[in-house]
């Protein structure tokens, strides 16, 4: 059985208001698809029984329950492997020339999910820069379930199957029961923080790269507008933002520029760009 | 292109070739590794890829895959362990006798395309 109008309307709201996420029409059985457990794991006999209940109390617990179950997504290991090609190739080498005095980057995973683009941007880092470097990735997503278990470094057989590669996966992760977990040296450059892009973001220092990547699909224009804004902020004069295939803020933010690197496209904030545009650090 | 299954559950040579034939492969089957060593000396044209069951009777999967190494007309071969072995000493075992890949058993259509297209065998979000 698929979601009632009022149901889907009910639960497109309160993600809109709560996370400034657009739920199309035509999403009600994904809605629905998602939130069959949230409802099994309080006791609900149904959705239906589930959002009516919610609707009659409102109860900020399971509101945050019905946000991390459509907030969250099914990831892999170097997703697309073209962004983390082009770190490689180009913004590295870069990075080697123009830190040459701090001997440090920093890179920032907007919407961590369950870490494992995190981490895959650590296994990036640990491979491909020189001796002596060192480097710190921030994690941050929106579900506080998702920081928890990306925190928690521990993936199962089915998920590290998901695009990673087996010498990569004997190198950097250690069996543990049924799991597999991330290992301490790779474990140690990385946090994980909760954290609403849409909302005036904490202060921290800037970062080199940025991987904001099938984050801005979920918005709307204004609301990409917002995030790219923030999001440039704590990104440095010369440092990379890295968008998803379907992303760009062409049409959205001009204060940035795509570029080419490798065999897809990065963004940078454009010289001259108005304060406040990547202006600190 | 042209891939090997080879596993003697006939299930898994099914469900394997059903995925390599959707990516356009000429699939060809074993029951375990003997017969694979056989069938590919008969081959004029060597396989692409082989996807290799660990446990099987008359020849076990590391074994073929030490085999194929050791014979420089199957060099060009892909080797693929998919397998329920999942112990980290095993997987170690099999990239050094080698394995080029390694899928631990169970795994999903999307994580098989996603092992093939990190060695160049698929494009990259060819389950996408």
């Amino acid at each position: 059985m698929t979601l009632s109008q009022a149901e889907f309307a009910f639960v497109s709201q309160l993600v809109r208001r709560e996370a400034s996420i657009v739920l199309a029409p035509g999403k009600e059985y994904l809605v629905e698809a998602r939130l069959i457990p949230v409802a099994r794991a309080v006791g609900a006999p149904s959705v239906t029984e589930f959002l009516a209940d919610l609707q009659r109390r409102p109860n900020p617990q399971n509101q945050r329950k019905i946000i991390d179950a459509l907030t969250t997504n099914e990831t892999s290991w170097f997703r697309d492997r073209e962004p983390f090609a082009a770190l490689t190739d180009v913004v590295l080498p870069e990075l080697v020339k123009s830190r040459a005095a701090t001997r440090k980057v920093r890179l920032w995973s907007a919407a961590s999910s369950s870490g494992q683009e995190a981490y895959s941007l650590a296994i990036t880092l640990q491979e491909n820069l020189p001796p002596g470097w060192s480097y710190e990735i921030m994690g941050t997503d929106i579900s506080t379930e998702m920081v928890k278990r990306a925190e928690t470094a521990e993936y199962s057989q089915v998920e590290v199957n998901r695009g990673l590669p087996a010498s990569q996966l004997v190198q950097y992760f250690e069996r543990v029961g049924a799991h597999w977990r991330i290992t301490q040296s790779l474990r140690r450059n990385v946090s994980f923080r909760l954290m609403n892009l849409t909302a005036p973001l904490p202060a921290m220092q800037p970062f080199d790269v940025i991987f904001l990547r099938n984050v801005l699909i979920y918005f709307d224009v204004a609301t990409k507008r917002t995030v790219l804004q923030n999001v440039a902020k704590l990104l440095r004069p010369d440092g990379w933002l890295f968008l998803g295939a379907a992303e760009t803020t062409i049409g959205i933010d001009d204060n940035y520029e795509r570029v080419a690197a490798g065999r897809t496209s990065a963004y940078r904030v454009r010289t001259g760009a108005p304060a406040g545009a990547a202006r600190r650090g | 292109m042209r891939a090997m299954v080879i596993d003697d559950s006939r299930a898994m040579r099914m469900i394997l070739k059903r995925i390599v034939t959707k990516l356009n492969f000429e699939a060809v089957e074993a029951g375990d590794g003997r017969e694979a060593l056989d069938l590919l000396a008969d081959m004029t044209e060597v396989p692409d890829l082989a996807l290799i069951d660990w446990n099987m009777p008359n020849m076990n999967g590391l074994e073929f895959v030490t085999n194929v190494r050791a014979d420089p007309r199957l060099r060009e071969m892909t080797l693929v362990m998919v397998t329920t072995e999942s112990e980290q000493s095993q997987i170690v075992r099999a990239l050094a006798a080698g394995a080029h890949e390694y899928v631990i058993k169970p795994f999903t259509e999307g994580a098989m395309i996603e092992k093939l297209a990190l060695l160049g065998l698929v494009p990259t979000g060819a389950n996408s």
